[in-house]
This record gives structure tokens, sequence and C-alpha cells, in this order.
């Protein structure tokens, strides 16, 4: 029956059918990442050839290693970005996207994270934040809400979530946007634009997983999840004229950066063509 | 299909960069130009003493091949994106010391279970922890064997000079790229920083190794099967359309996850332990002295073999009956032929710069009516001839 549904799906023909249908629970908004990313690579036309997919150890980490048919990589935890640097060297002319969990690319993770950002290598990160570690059975993230239950926080969580979007803008990324799993139209827009970017781009996706966090957090329905994305997502234009205190709790959603900044992989072959010719060995066709 | 590195006028360029002759430099050093000569093509690292020599060269020298080099934030992120870029066909080695190579660790064990060729040069200090950070030792030879998680196979190699260096290099390039498997290059710390002079070949002398790849679209849909009866599947690169997918987790011949059927984990584990018994006889390699007549047999690797050979030829011309046996593969560790050997000898002399670990090894091989005895050193100064000498004349 699913393998059914799957093939009149649209999007089934880049999906890996013999690992279909997916380990991800029902009403998880991992479902909607991979449709949102199978809805870019279609429409900006990318064949799945000149695609590299690199993911982490999460659920997160499954939307598209293995179910994106292409050239994926399942890594250890939190090590995604550093195995993509190594795979976007190799092949500068594809596109290299990962796509992992907060508690992979933030927790673990969070210094690749930062560093490929500051070197500014044309990775896209497709970052899933769900506010918790999903896979081992809920424990408290980076990213979990002050106040928010988890089973490692079961009085309340004390600890303050990170502001990942910010933190990767900051780093000086060249593109980055947070949309939530609620709007879906923006965040596929928000993909395309990071595929199409020189640079290393962000979009992180605020997501439900409403067995994990909902559950525990009074929103067991995955809907009611998405109506509390919807009631407190706040636009970056309107964002910006209000206080700290006010945002409190909320999601500021849209684009944080897009600028053109030198992109590591280009300066690399730059740097190598001029030692080249240093060094007196010609061009690339020279002998 | 080209791997890089591989491209007909790399040898122009290499004899052009490289003329051959002699030359005097450190073993670090050595240790990059064998990875140069290999067809290293990327170089990702993290500086520590005593290894950071072998980044700087390769920072310097890498951009004059077309090669990359690459400072990672961390060796976690350099062994991550070696591996990433082997994938992609680029020759690929990084190198660190003891507390780099801890943290290295995991994703070693991820690159055995995706079989990816990766070279690893453990360059060992002094310790535990940050010991003493700028002093050589040889405490690393079971963190190499045992280092990573669950049941797996390794190779490592240990040199004992720094011409040896160079050439041990380069072999372990080209078992990492045979047998799909990363390669451990033990070195050590006053190896490392000690300058002698090598001869560097022609390159054309040197036999250069390289992966073997899906010769058709069928191979390449069992990335980690064995395709063709020799355990070492092709290796389908990224980038060429085979939608290969790649996982440490337990996984079948196609690559997909299965972590929930024991015959899918017992069939790969066991291959990839069979893959490297069965190449066992290439792989290792090592060196005899005087184990003809011997009646006293000194085993000793890496830094220490060479104050152990002085010796046994100073204990020679005293007229003692000693012989000596340098493994330069350490793991897998030539049992068979030390059993071999120890069953002529009386006793067994095992130098090393650490408290007793090559030493347990060689002791599985040792029948109990011979004497075995280690002669250890630590705090960083290596092990001196007449030391060694004392221990034989007095056994
Ligand atoms: C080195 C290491 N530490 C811990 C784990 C266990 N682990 C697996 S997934 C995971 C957390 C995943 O959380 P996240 O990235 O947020 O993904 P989610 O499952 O929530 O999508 C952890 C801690 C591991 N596999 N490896
Ligand atoms: S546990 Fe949560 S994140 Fe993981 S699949 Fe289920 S709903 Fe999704």
């Amino acid at each position: 029956m699913a393998k059914e549904i799957y093939t009149k799906y649209k999007m089934a023909k880049y999906l890996r059918k013999e690992a279909l249908p997916t380990a991800l629970c029902p009403g998880c908004g991992g479902g909607t990442v991979l449709n949102a990313f199978a809805n870019a690579i279609d429409q900006l036309k990318i064949d799945p050839r000149d695609l590299v997919v690199v993911s982490g150890i999460g659920c997160s980490a499954w939307i598209a290693s293995p179910y994106f048919l292409a050239d994926t990589l399942h890594t250890t935890h939190g090590r995604a970005i550093a195995f993509a640097t190594g795979v976007k060297v190799g092949l500068p002319d594809k596109k290299v996207v990962v796509i992992s969990g907060d508690g992979d690319l933030a927790g673990i993770g969070g210094n690749h994270l930062i560093h490929a950002a500051r070197r500014n290598i044309d990775i896209t990160v497709i970052l899933v934040n769900n506010f918790i570690y999903g896979m081992t059975g809920g424990q408290v993230a980076p990213t979990t809400p002050f106040g928010a239950k988890t089973t490692t926080t079961p009085y309340r969580n004390i600890e303050h979530p990170l502001n990942i979007a910010e933190v990767v803008a900051e780093a000086g990324a060249s593109y980055v946007a947070r949309w939530t799993t609620a709007h879906v139209y923006q965040l596929i827009e928000s993909i395309k634009k990071a595929l199409q970017v020189k640079g290393f781009s962000l979009v992180e996706v605020i997501s439900q997983c409403p067995v994990q966090f909902g559950r525990r957090n009074k929103m067991k329905e995955p809907a009611e999840m998405l109506r509390w994305f919807l009631k407190n997502s706040i636009p970056i234009s309107k964002a910006k004229n209000m206080s700290k205190e006010e945002l409190e709790g909320k999601f500021v959603i849209g684009e944080f950066v897009n600028r053109q900044r030198p992109e590591f992989t280009e300066e690399l072959n730059k740097l190598i063509e001029e030692v080249a010719e240093h060094f007196g060995l010609g061009g690339k066709n020279a002998d | 299909m080209i791997i890089r590195g591989d491209e007909p006028e790399q040898i122009a360029l290499l004899k052009k960069l490289y003329p051959k002759g002699n030359y005097f430099m450190q073993g670090d050093e050595a240790i990059a130009y064998g990875a140069i000569f290999a067809g290293c093509r990327f170089y990702a690292g993290y500086p520590i003493t005593p290894a950071s020599e072998i980044a700087e060269t390769m920072a310097r020298e890498l951009p004059k091949v077309r090669g990359y080099y690459i400072q990672m934030e961390d060796e976690i992120g350099s062994i991550a994106a070696i591996i990433g870029a082997s994938w992609t066909g680029l020759k690929s080695m990084t190198a660190t010391s003891g507390p780099g190579f801890s943290l290295m660790q995991e994703n070693l064990g991820y690159a055995i279970m995706t079989e990816t060729p990766i070279v690893v040069v453990d360059v060992q200090r002094s310790g535990p922890s940050t010991g003493q950070a700028t002093k050589g030792a040889q405490g690393d030879f079971f963190q190499a064997r045992w280092g990573t998680h669950g049941d797996h196979p390794i190779v490592a190699l240990s040199p004992i000079s720094v011409e040896d260096s160079f050439w041990e290099t380069i072999r372990a390039f080209n078992i990492s790229e045979k047998l799909r498997i990363p390669v451990v290059l033990l070195a050590d710390g006053v190896i490392g920083h000690t300058r002698e002079q090598i001869r560097i070949p022609d390159p054309e002398e040197v036999e250069i190794v390289y992966r073997k790849l899906p010769k058709n679209d069928e191979e390449a849909k069992y990335p980690f099967g064995d395709v063709d009866g020799s355990l070492i599947p092709p290796m389908p690169l990224f980038g060429h359309g085979y939608f290969t997918h790649v996982t440490g987790s337990t996984h079948k011949e196609t690559g997909l996850r299965d972590v929930y059927t024991p015959e899918v984990h017992i069939k790969l584990v066991n291959r990839l332990h069979k893959k490297i018994e069965k190449h066992e006889k290439e792989i290792e390699k090592w060196k005899e002295y005087f184990t003809d007549d011997m009646e006293i047999l000194v085993i000793s690797w890496g830094v220490s073999a060479r104050p152990s050979l002085g010796a046994v030829l100073k204990a020679r011309e005293e007229g003692i009956k000693v012989g000596l046996f340098i493994p330069k593969t350490v793991h897998p560790f030539p049992g068979k032929k030390v059993k071999e050997l120890a069953k002529k000898v009386r006793a067994i002399l095992v130098p090393e710069m650490n408290l007793g670990q090559l030493i347990l090894e060689v002791q599985r091989y040792v029948n109990d009516d011979v004497i075995l005895k280690g002669i250890n050193k630590i705090g960083g100064v290596p092990l001196t001839v007449e030391e060694i000498l004392r221990e034989i004349r007095g056994v």
C-alpha cells in the first residue's frame, strides 16, 4: 500500500524506491523537508547526478540519505559538514548538500558548522530543527526552548537555546534563511536560493517532532505543532523593531543574509593556478 | 576515468619539482614527499607536535602538483574531510599525533566500515594525555589496532628511518588503495624530527597502485559486494551518476542500511576481516638479521629498531649468537614468522619506547620455555645501543 502511494507521488522519481517507505514517524516534519527539497531540485532542474547529499546521524539525517536518489554519504554523528568539505573540494562543480538535525549539526557538530560558514565553502546545509534529540528518545537539544520538558530535563529546561541562523550568519555564510514546516512554499524558494548561491548557505527549518517533543510539551498532534509554529512566527523585517523580551519564544523567519563573499573552493583552485604559474608549471593544459 | 595524481603529465612534473638524487630532510618531510609520489592530492589536518611539519610540507608542495591542502578546525573534521575527498577519487591523507589520533578513532572505524582508502599518519609522542608533547615515543601500538570500536581489521606500518618513512608512506597508500582500507602509518617523533640524507628516486621507479573502479553500471550497483571473488569491491566514485549510498551502519552489498538482520552484519564484517587475511602475505613485511644460527632474538619496531641493530652487530662482534627481527608491518602482525623464529631461540628481547606493548603481541607466538623480556624506556629519550647490548649480554 505504502509503495503504491509513493509511486503515484510526483517527486517519487527522486527517491530510492527500495528504501521506501521512510522510517520517519507519521506526522514527522522530516517528510515535509524531503518534499520541499525534492521540489526545489525539480524546479531548478538539477540533475541528481550533479548532486551529492551528506548527512550525519539522527532522524533528520535519514531525510535524504538514503531516501534521495543521488550519491549519498551517511556519516558519523555531527561530522556531515566536515565530510562534505572533502567532497566539495574533490567535486567543485557538483552541488553538495547537507541535510541533518539540530543536535547533529549544531550540537556535536557545532564547530564544523561555524567554521564551514567562516570558510564560506559552497555547501548548502538544510538544518532540521525539531528542538529535540528525536532518534535517541527525546533528550534535551541545544535548541530546546527554555522551560521545555524532555527526557533529560524532566522538570524543565534551564538552558538557553542556540539561535542557529543568527550564529551562522554572523560566522560568515553567504546565505542564511529560516522557515518552519508550516511555510512550505517559502521554504522551497529558500532552498532554491541556497542551492544557487555561491558560498556557504544554511536553511534552518523548524520542524515538528510530535513523538518526542510534542508529546511531552502538550502538542502530541502534528497539527497542534504546526499551529504553534504559525502563531509564533515573526517575519524578520518585523522582528527588527522588536525587543529581545518581545521576541522571547518566537520564531523569527525569513532571510537573514544573502551576500557575496569569496568562496573557498574557488579560492583554493585560484591559489593552485597561481602557484603553478609561479613555479613555471604552466596552465592547466600545458605540459 | 582518471584518478587525480595519475595523469601522464604528473611524472614529468614530479621529475621537474623533485629531481632524483640525495636530499637532506626530516622524517616528517619524507612522509609528505612519499605521499606526493604515491599520488596523494588531498590533505586535511590540524597542527600538532611532532607531526606539524607534515602539514607544513603538504601546504607548500601540494599546490605545485595541483593537490589540495586544507587546515580543518580539528582532527575529527580532518579525517572526515579526507574520507569525503576519497569518495570523489582523490588519494587522501591526514597526519597527527597521539591526542589527535584518539579524536580520529570514530571516523577511522567509519572508513573501515565503508571501505574507504585513506592514509592516517600518527607521529607518536610521549603520553598519556599531553604528556611530553615534543618527545617521541612508541605508545600507540594498541591504539592503532584497537582504538576504534567493534570488530575490525586494520593495517599499520612502522618506518625505521627517514628514508624508510618515504617508502613506507608509498606502501601505505598502495595497500590502502588496493584493499580499500584505511592504513595507519605509525611513525614516531624521533624519526619525524631527525634529519638524514635520503635518496629521492625517479617517479618511474615507484610502483603506484590505484583503487579498482567499477567496470560497468552493474558492478557499480554493489559497492560493498564481492563482485569478482577478490573480496574487494570496486569503488564507484561520487559524481559519476552511480547514485551510490555510503553508510557506516551495517549495510547490504548495495550499500543500503540493514541493521536488523544478523546475517547481513556477519557477512559484511567477516568479509572486511577476510579481505585482509587473504592478503596478509602481501601486507606483511619485515627485516631479519643473523637469524640462521641465533640463540637469542631481538624483536624491535620503529625508532627502536636502529639501536637494536647497533646492539646486535656489537654483540655479534663479541661472539654472542643474537639475531634481529624488525616487523615493518605491525598490524597485521607477522606472528607466524615470529612463531617460527621463536622455536630456534632460548631468549627473546623486545626493546621499545614504552612500558611494554609490542611484547604483548609477541608473547602470543612464544612458548613458555623461552625467556621473554622487554627492554623499555620512557621519558622521551630513545634507547641506546649500550642499553640494549647490556641486556643482550645479560640474558
Ligand atoms: C558520537 C555519537 N554520540 C551520540 C550518538 C547517539 N545519537 C544518535 S542520533 C543523536 C541525536 C540526534 O538528534 P538530532 O540531530 O537533533 O536529530 P533528530 O533525531 O532529532 O532528527 C544522538 C545523540 C551517536 N550516534 N554518535
Ligand atoms: S522521533 Fe521525531 S524526529 Fe524522529 S521520526 Fe519520529 S517524529 Fe520525526
